[in-house]
């Protein structure tokens, strides 16, 4: 394959810049009850009905910590191959905000839960590794609604105290498409182990993205802005382009780039400060002392190891030793833990005598291009796995051609109908009979008798309008390599 | 029975189960006093009514093998009592209801009990003579125009003044024993851990704690054992083996080594309290206990890492009290003015001081410098204590370095202000059980109070301590009713 | 070390406590006689004692990921001083 370039680079008159990316990803742990209160986690309810007292700090009420989100940090954190802390400390981070009912976030500041990992991304040019910084667990906050009256705010603390991880990466990622593969991978592996949902249109996902420019080749880091809490791999790639653009105008133009928090307008498609937010930047944390440390033994961890799934970098590896798959049909395969699991049903469903190579193709093609158009989840698919392992295992044994299968796909979607069953029903069994074939072909070449001598003469082209009118007098059943023999013999 | 109000707890649990006394008859002496009391402004909130109501269906159908069968009190109205308004002697929480139960509260209702009403505090606990209060300054019974101590100080004055049989108090940096020394009465500080913390009005988390307050030891006991649980709602609850403290109280304390701290003889401390000490040394001594001198080199150091500690923990947990989930609101033109509004109007000078330190000794640039710094100095007060109890089983200070004073009088200095909490404040750092019981009288009449200072988790053994040098002791409280028209 | 009244202002900033210059000027008075006071803890060396955070003599208990609230909507809003049944609502916030 050949090398295709990604760097992404600024130029200007005779300067070119490069761009320095980290990433601070807010990813909602999947939990059925909050971080420390047992609140619902639900999506989508009523404002304020998944509020309990501990949520809207009430005088006295006290955090206690659930078991399951600190296991699912854990296993994030084995997934990011990184180093769990034994010993990590809630902190308070101070500040005052309408939908912060604390008057804090409880948060890990010094002594995170995760420390240091990788996680390895396909590019295009090849593998390339993003270091992690670091993964803490905190609380996320409410919800301020500013639209619904001119005057007031309206504050919805459903989301108050649910569990976040912070991701928090190096400064290694150089490009918008960087960017996009980083989230992705995130967003698999996490999916993989069931930690988080990865659903941006939900909010499961959001990041801070942090944005500096250097003149390509330094080794310097330049003041960097922190973009809050972008929640789409587009507008985060927007909100890199042209944060990175309005730096090095203002290096062109010989001024200096303030530190500062920027917010991405997705209807201007530009950053802006936010200079409110910076008078409160003081955020005091401290050891929350409602709580202790949080002390997790080896054993502890080495049992949610045992219980770690094959992630999509071991999946992927195996998809290109059994089953024969290209390394490029493996990434799409196990990008997504739902088109893996559907793509390994098929393979099992499919039994002895399966081709696998069709299957693949039919995957990320037809079946890809109708949950594209109906804009579905593979888990949603109209077909299910174990029909379309029938449908190519129909193609493989000839009983239907490739062409048929088509039509025969598109009936298949009402209801996930047995292929085997509509074959049948609709009578579209593949003509392989060569008796049968043979008068068909007698017959077409006897009444285009004129064509059958212009194609002896050499006119080779006309082989093609032999096998169509053959095709259209069988309704397309006919074994198309038959037709072929066939005609050759006999023309 | 005429002397209703007099009586002890125990006593009157005595006359109920026998069926000398009903529920009724005690709750409606207690709210008799009370009504008749309102110049020492003990209470915030009276619940009088209700109180009678559940004392006649405890009397109608009365389950004598509860611990307090159908006996009223009144608690520090900085419990949160469902239904019950509880304002922790603020105005930013003038007319918060919570719609639960604080454990503390829930246990002592569960063996019988029932609440009178809610008692004056220092505002969010910070004070130590209950002149914070948003609802006025509490009288001592002692004396006109003498604070109760505080921060628990309508609790002590309505024990005192017999308007509740027993109460309880939270103690974060001495508030259960100074007001109790103040008063002369006995009130017990637990262990950190012992009793939970859930729904109690936090002022400092590592150092608050609930407590019993009551007019003798045994009584102090027999509470203490029923607030004591472990609390899964409390993360800092500790599941430790718990005592019944009142059966197993004795005062047998032979052979008890009991630690003299030379530093605790502090610059200034009147002679009448260096006398008071030496007494109670003499009446340890008498009950057959080995005195031992001991050293605790850093309780210097104890009320300024305390006055980093608590501030910064409390202007952290005094966050929530901003005007948009309950309490008071002042108007605003947007969120912020609203906050700084409410909040500069909503707190007492004093919270707003303590607020100010807190966020000051947290805010960058300053967090090693004071906080941190704070951190480790608690660290070295701890280890003086562990090293001591290497030695001694425990120690004998006094309770404060003076006798009540009068109202106004140290109003305008904090410093001095909280000088009264030096021989208490260590025992917060620690984390450790202290008991002060009144051990006689200064020379103007004002009860004085002696400390015990026990091991983590050794309630049992300073409450045995107290108990046997309460009888050498003999205390009797100086009180003349003079509030009573 | 003083603080001053810039200082003052700034943590009043922080704390969200309005302060006027006279509050200000009495603040900066207390809060210089308190720090004094604690200055006491410059003495000792503490470079080599490890803080101490809590004394509770426990390790942190996790719970089981259960929902048990419900929904108390009615409840956690009734204390608000103002709200529209749905809502907290607070003034608008300016961005
Ligand atoms: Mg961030
Ligand atoms: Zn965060």
């Amino acid at each position: 394959m050949s090398k295709v370039k990604s760097e992404y680079l600024i130029n200007r008159k005779d300067n070119q810049y490069e761009v320095v990316i980290g990433l601070e990803v807010h990813a909602q742990v999947t939990s059925e009850s909050k971080l420390f209160s047992t609140s619902s986690t639900k999506f989508g309810a009523e404002p304020n009905t998944q509020v309990s007292l501990v949520d809207a700090a009430f005088p006295g009420m006290l955090p206690v910590i659930n078991e399951f989100c600190v296991k699912q940090a854990i296993k994030t954190g084995i997934g990011l191959n990184a180093k769990i802390n034994n010993r990590s400390v809630f902190d308070r981070k101070n500040y005052f905000y309408a939908d912060l009912p604390q008057g804090y976030q409880i948060s890990q500041f010094k002594d995170p839960i995760v420390g240091e990992g990788k996680v390895i991304l396909d590019m295009p040019e090849g593998q390339k590794e993003i270091g992690i910084e670091r993964l803490h667990l905190e609380q996320d906050a409410g919800k301020s609604i500013h639209d619904l009256d001119p005057q007031s705010t309206y504050v919805d603390l459903n989301r108050s105290g649910v569990a976040l991880m912070e991701i928090v990466s190096k400064p290694d990622l150089r490009s918008p498409d960087e960017v996009s593969a980083y989230i992705k991978k995130l967003r698999s592996i996490m999916r993989y182990l069931g930690t988080c949902d990865g659903n941006m249109q939900e909010g499961s996902l959001r990041a801070d993205v942090n944005v500096s420019v250097r003149a390509k080749g330094s080794k310097d880091l330049g003041t960097r802005c922190e973009i809050k809490n972008v929640n789409s791999i587009k507008f985060m790639q927007m909100a890199i382009d042209y944060e990175a653009n309005r730096q090095v105008d203002l290096i062109e133009e010989g001024k200096s780039i303030d530190q500062e928090t920027r917010l991405f307008d997705t209807r201007k498609n530009e950053t802006r400060s936010m200079r409110s937010k910076e008078d409160a930047h003081d955020y005091r944390y401290f050891p929350d002392p409602d709580l202790l440390p949080l002390e997790v033994s080896n054993e502890f961890i080495n049992k949610l190891k045992s219980e770690i799934p094959e992630l999509p970098d071991d999946k992927k590896k195996r998809f290109i030793k059994d089953f024969k798959v290209s390394p490029y049909e493996a990434n799409i395969l196990v990008s997504d833990i739902d088109t893996a699991k559907y793509f390994e049903e098929v393979v099992t469903k499919m039994g002895k005598n399966k081709d696998i190579k069709l299957a693949v193709n039919w995957i990320t093609g037809e079946l890809f291009a109708v949950l594209n158009n109906k804009n579905l989840e593979i888990s949603q698919s109209p077909i299910s796995s174990k029909n379309l392992a029938i449908l190519v295992n129909l193609i493989k044994n000839g009983t239907i051609s490739g062409k048929i299968a088509k039509t025969v796909f598109e009936l298949m979607m009402d209801g996930d109908k047995d292929p085997q069953k509509i074959v049948e029903e609709k009578g579209l069994k593949q003509q392989s009979d060569p008796k049968a074939l043979e008068a068909l072909i007698d017959k077409i070449i006897n009444d285009n008798r004129q064509k059958a001598i212009e194609y002896k003469q050499g006119k080779e082209k006309l082989f093609g309008f032999f096998v169509g009118q053959a095709m259209k007098a069988s309704g397309g059943k006919a074994n198309p390599q038959l037709i072929n023999e066939i005609l050759k013999k006999k023309l | 029975m005429s002397d209703i109000t007099k009586q002890s707890l125990s006593e009157l649990v005595k006359n109920i189960k026998e069926k000398k006394l009903s529920s009724k008859e005690v709750t409606k002496a207690f709210i008799d006093r009370s009504e008749k009391s309102k110049e020492l402004n003990a209470y915030i909130s009276e619940d009088y009514s209700s109180a009678l109501e559940k004392a006649k269906k405890f009397d109608e159908k009365p389950n004598l093998d509860l611990k307090l069968p159908g006996i009223p009190m009144a608690v520090k109205d900085l419990f949160c009592t469902k239904n019950i308004r509880t304002t922790a002697g603020s105005k930013i929480l003038n007319n918060f209801v919570p719609t639960y139960e604080s454990t503390v509260t829930q246990n002592i209702w569960n063996e019988g009990a029932i609440l009178l009403g809610k008692l004056n505090c220092d505002e969010f606990a910070m004070g130590s003579s209950n002149e914070t209060s948003f609802f006025g300054n509490v009288q001592n019974p002692i004396d006109k125009n003498l604070v109760p101590g505080g921060s628990s100080g309508g609790s002590a004055s309505a024990v005192a003044g017999q308007l509740t049989p027993i109460t309880i108090g939270t103690d974060t940096g001495g508030s259960i024993r100074q007001p109790a020394s103040f008063t002369g009465i006995v009130g017990l500080k637990p262990t950190y851990g012992s009793c939970s913390r859930y729904g109690i009005v936090a002022f400092a988390s590592s150092l608050d704690q609930a407590g019993p307050m009551a007019q003798n030891v045994k009584d102090c006991a027999l509470l203490q054992e029923i607030i004591s649980t472990y609390d899964s709602k409390d993360s800092t609850s500790v599941d430790f083996k718990r005592n019944e403290y009142s059966k197993d109280l004795t005062k047998n304390i032979k052979g008890k080594k009991i630690g003299i701290p030379k530093e605790y003889r502090v610059d200034g401390m009147p002679k009448e309290i260096e006398e008071l000490w030496q007494k109670g040394i003499q009446y340890a001594k008498d009950c057959g206990a080995e005195i031992i001198d001991i050293t605790l080199p850093h309780t210097s150091y104890a009320l300024p890492a305390y006055y980093i500690v608590a501030p910064a923990e409390a202007s952290s947990n005094l966050a929530r009290y901003d005007g948009v989930k309950y309490g008071f609101r002042a108007q605003g033109e947007n969120l912020i003015d609203m906050y700084e509004k409410t909040r500069s109007e909503g707190f007492g000078a004093e919270v707003q001081r303590r607020i100010m330190i807190g966020t000051y000794v947290l805010s960058s640039g300053y967090y090693d410098a004071y906080y941190l710094k704070a951190q480790r100095v608690r660290k070295l007060i701890k280890n003086d204590f562990d090293e001591v109890y290497k030695k001694v089983d425990a120690i004998l200070t006094p309770s404060t370095p003076s006798s009540a004073f009068k109202i106004g009088e140290k109003k305008d200095d904090p410093v001095s202000m909280y000088l009264n909490d030096i021989f208490t404040v260590p025992v917060n750092l620690a984390g450790l059980p202290g008991i002060s019981i009144p051990a006689g009288h200064d020379l103007k009449g004002y009860p004085l109070g002696l400390q015990i200072i026990g091991k983590a988790f050794d309630e049992q053994n300073i409450l045995n301590i107290a108990y046997a040098m309460e009888e050498k002791i003999g205390f009797k409280n100086k009180i003349n009713d003079w509030w009573i028209k | 070390m003083s603080i001053d009244l810039k200082t003052i202002k700034h943590i009043s900033k922080l704390s969200r406590i309005s302060v006027d210059d006279q509050k200000a000027e009495k603040l900066a008075g207390d809060l210089n006689s308190i720090f004094k006071f604690i200055e006491k803890l410059n003495e000792l060396n503490t470079d080599k004692v490890k803080p101490l955070t809590s004394v509770a003599e426990t390790t942190l208990k996790l719970r089981h990921d259960e929902v048990k609230s419900k929904d108390i909507r009615n409840e956690i809003i009734k204390n608000s001083p103002q709200d529209n049944e749905d809502y907290f609502v607070v003034p608008k916030v300016i961005e």
